[in-house]
């Protein structure tokens, strides 16, 4: 074997190409994150640094929470929870029958299958703030605007994630209904909705989690819900008021994401 | 006889059966009730008709000479917005790594719930409150919108890390360890080359969902084209608010196409 | 009853699956059809209720030309024939009861069926049905929680409150073990004689179709090449059908 040494030419473990595309591609990822942080002043010790002053902050101008506003949250927390319930039942009923001409499954109409596909993909890439922008400014200020943002938004996630379920049920019981005359209205009763109910009720109970953390940011723009009183606390600085705002929304927010995943594990 | 007896297509529901049935049934009523009675479903609309302001949004700016050195400025702070999304996306993906190699359940062993817990909870606060904290605790600026995504994003990145640690394929380690190499060459030829591509889709993927986010943190003042969007809205600039809008959307699906087109080579 | 005419059927593929069938299958008999995989079997049994249409001659049912009957025609030809398939074909998160209920949608009004509002007899009727098979005490346990066999008697229960005048079980037995493919193929026969249906079963294995069939017909590359009484078929006969010596994988045992 020694004897080879000699004779070829000495051996990479990795071809050439592949030290350049590691080279650009680190190069890249680095340099763009150069450009970030100096775009944005925040470098990771900056970062690391702060975190001393985020405690402190915590300990002294957030706690002790302002307890003495808990009625005038309550009612807003109210409303966002509402928001988010409302937009989502909306939401669920609007979906349910697009479920059916989104999957392939049961619509072989290329043409309007693709056309809902392709709405659905752009409505879901649209940033939620931007629907409730639109919204507010085309409806009105009020939570109506925040319901009508959320729900369309909402409708799109339920519908993808749905229509995939769709697909994927076992089409064998449908093709029995046919075979002994069942119409296409018994069919999706008896072989579709048998499999997908469970599946359904729990993107629904996802979708309401999702809304109900969105909700929070329609306030800003006057479509409703508890981030009115947010910008105006914090435009006073009144952080003891923050805090309790905060402190009600984990609650709220934790308290239904845990009854949520409950009901969701026991469905599926 | 037995054929006389009634034959309902549902079997009889036991008293505890009913019991739940009617318990749930009645809790959603009551809430529904509650929530359609509490709520107000007043609208506050302007004078002008919904098509005017869809005009105004959408047409003008585009057809004034005016807003089109308006596109030039917002193009530059939604730049900003990216940036914020992407300083805080890789500051995210540091900050991750330990905390995913500790919730996995392969390198965190019986510890590794706590992990998963941690990871649950930043996930389940809005990253609009995380910009509540930053921007009271550093003033506002893009600064505190980096913060906020940074920590936002763990939660979601140190989960989908620690779920790829788990589904690593133990065999080639092995095969390493067997040949006589050591634990830093076990890592290093034999879990990186599986994790990297992984770690790396997960992070381009945060980051399409942050650059998202960092546009609804300008709303609190932490940075990039949130901050004119609310402005504008409020003084009902409609003009310059379409201008925003158009250039938000943009944005958005292009680096939702590039993000999208390098993740499928990654993977 | 059933008559085929000259029927021939060649798919997309240019695969010859009917050469030529001319067959009359009488009111009440329990036919089983054998062959090998891709000897048309199936094609022919699906040529009966149209779900695959022949290219060439006319299939008969029940003195009507199946050929060119309208979509509200054809459904109703489909509720006079029932089907068994090999996998079931139950909806598994279903009860029993409500899979067997499956058998009564073609006879009633979509918006009942809808709201699940059925008659009482319909009722009565899929119950009996659950007795006569011996699942009656499982009707409303979910349809996954069944054996394979005992979800093949679900099927046949289902079929039987189709009412159909026809049933077609297309390797019914393909999924079972030994002594479950007995027990559903005596199930088969026994209610299909009380009933008085014709009945057509494709089976590849020979000694099934020995024990159960009124009358056997061969097929081999989509010609019929036996079709004889039960009284003529020795084992002999397979050996011709198949055209080489069975195997020993071809009979399913006790």
């Amino acid at each position: 074997m020694k004897n080879q040494k000699a004779s070829s030419e000495k051996v990479r473990l990795y071809l050439p190409s592949f030290y350049i595309k590691m080279s650009v591609i680190i190069g890249l990822i680095a340099g763009l994150y150069y450009v970030a942080i100096n775009q944005t002043n925040a470098s990771l010790g900056r970062i690391l640094a702060t975190f001393p002053i985020f405690f402190r902050m915590l300990r002294e101008d957030f706690f002790p929470p302002d307890f003495g506003y808990l009625s005038t949250a309550l009612g807003q927390l109210i409303e966002t929870f509402n928001i988010a319930l409302i937009s989502t039942t909306l939401a669920a009923v609007l979906a349910f029958p697009l479920l059916f001409f989104s999957s392939a499954t049961l619509n072989r109409h290329p043409l309007s299958y693709g056309g809902i596909r392709f709405l659905l993909t752009i409505i879901r890439s649209i940033p939620n703030i931007i629907m409730v922008v639109l919204m507010v400014a085309v409806v009105g200020l009020g939570s109506v605007s925040g319901i009508l943002a959320l729900m369309i938004y909402s409708a799109a996630i339920l519908i993808k994630l749905t229509s995939e379920s769709v697909e994927s049920i076992d089409e064998r019981p449908i093709q029995a209904i046919q075979a002994m005359g069942g119409n296409m209205p018994q069919v999706i009763r008896y072989g579709v909705l048998p499999q997908i109910t469970p599946i359904y009720l729990s993107h629904i109970l996802y979708v309401l989690e999702i809304n109900l953390k969105a909700s929070v940011v329609l306030g800003f723009v006057g479509a409703g819900g508890i981030g009115q009183l947010i910008r105006r606390q914090m435009s006073l600085f009144r952080y003891d008021r923050l805090g309790l705002i905060i402190f009600c929304l984990f609650l709220m927010i934790s308290l239904i994401d845990y009854i949520s995943q409950t009901v969701r594990s026991r469905l599926v | 006889m037995n054929n006389q007896k009634k034959i309902s297509l549902r079997s009889q529901r036991s008293t505890k059966q009913k019991a739940t049935l009617i318990l749930i049934v009645t809790s959603l009523v009551l809430l529904y009730a509650f929530s359609l009675w509490s709520q107000d479903f007043s609208i506050a609309s302007s004078q002008s008709s919904p098509l005017t302001i869809l005009y105004r949004l959408f047409v003008v700016p585009i057809v004034t000479p005016v807003y089109w050195r308006s596109f030039a400025e917002n193009s530059w702070l939604m730049l900003e917005t990216v940036a914020i999304a992407y300083a805080g996306g890789v500051a995210a993906s540091l900050f991750a790594l330990p905390l995913a190699v500790f919730a996995a359940k392969n390198s965190g062993g019986k510890l590794s719930y706590i992990g998963k817990v941690i990871l649950n909870a930043i996930r389940s606060i809005p990253e609009l409150l995380f910009g509540v904290f930053f921007v009271a605790a550093v003033g506002p600026g893009s600064f505190a919108g980096v913060l906020a995504i940074s920590i936002n994003s763990i939660g979601m990145i140190g989960k989908l890390y620690a779920e790829s640690i788990e589904s690593i394929d133990p065999a080639p380690v092995e095969a390493i360890k067997a040949t006589g190499g050591n634990r830093i060459q076990a890592f290093w030829y034999g879990i990186l080359p599986q994790i990297l591509p992984q770690f790396l889709s997960v992070s381009l993927f945060r980051f399409e969902i942050d650059v998202r986010a960092s546009t609804i943190l300008g709303l609190v003042g932490a940075g990039g084209i949130g901050v004119p969007l609310i402005l504008s809205q409020q003084q009902r600039h409609w003009e310059e608010v379409g201008v925003i809008l158009i250039v938000v959307i943009l944005f958005v699906v292009i680096i939702d196409k590039l993000s999208g087109k390098i993740r499928a080579k990654l993977v | 009853m059933i008559e085929f005419k000259n029927v021939s059927l060649i798919y997309p593929n240019r695969v010859e699956a009917l050469k030529n069938i001319d067959l009359t299958i009488e009111k009440g008999e329990f036919v089983v059809i054998v062959g090998m995989s891709g000897a048309g079997k199936s094609t022919l049994m699906k040529c009966i209720n149209r779900m695959v249409i022949p290219t060439g001659g006319e299939v008969i049912v029940d003195n009507q030309v199946i050929s060119h009957l309208k979509e509200s025609k054809l459904r109703k030809l489909r509720t006079q024939i029932g089907i068994i398939f090999q996998d079931y074909n139950l909806v598994k998160r279903m009860s029993v009861l409500r899979n067997v209920m499956v058998g009564r949608l073609g006879h009633t009004s979509t918006f009942n069926s809808l709201i699940g509002r059925f008659p009482q007899e319909d009722l009565q009727l899929a119950m009996k049905n659950l007795k006569r098979i011996g699942i009656d005490e499982k009707a409303y346990v979910r349809a996954d929680q069944l054996s394979g066999g005992q979800q093949q008697r679900v099927s046949i229960a289902r079929v039987l409150t189709q009412q159909p005048k026809i049933i077609l079980a297309d390797e019914p037995v393909a999924s079972l073990d030994p002594p479950t493919s007995h027990q559903v193929m005596r199930d088969l026969k026994r209610v299909s004689k009380e009933d008085g249906l014709t009945t057509i079963v494709n089976l590849h294995f020979i000694d099934l179709a020995m024990e159960y069939a009124d009358r056997v017909i061969g097929m081999r590359e989509g010609e019929i090449v036996f079709d004889g009484p039960i009284a003529e078929v020795t084992e002999k006969t397979f050996e011709e059908i198949y055209g080489r010596p069975i195997r020993e994988e071809e009979k399913r045992g006790e």
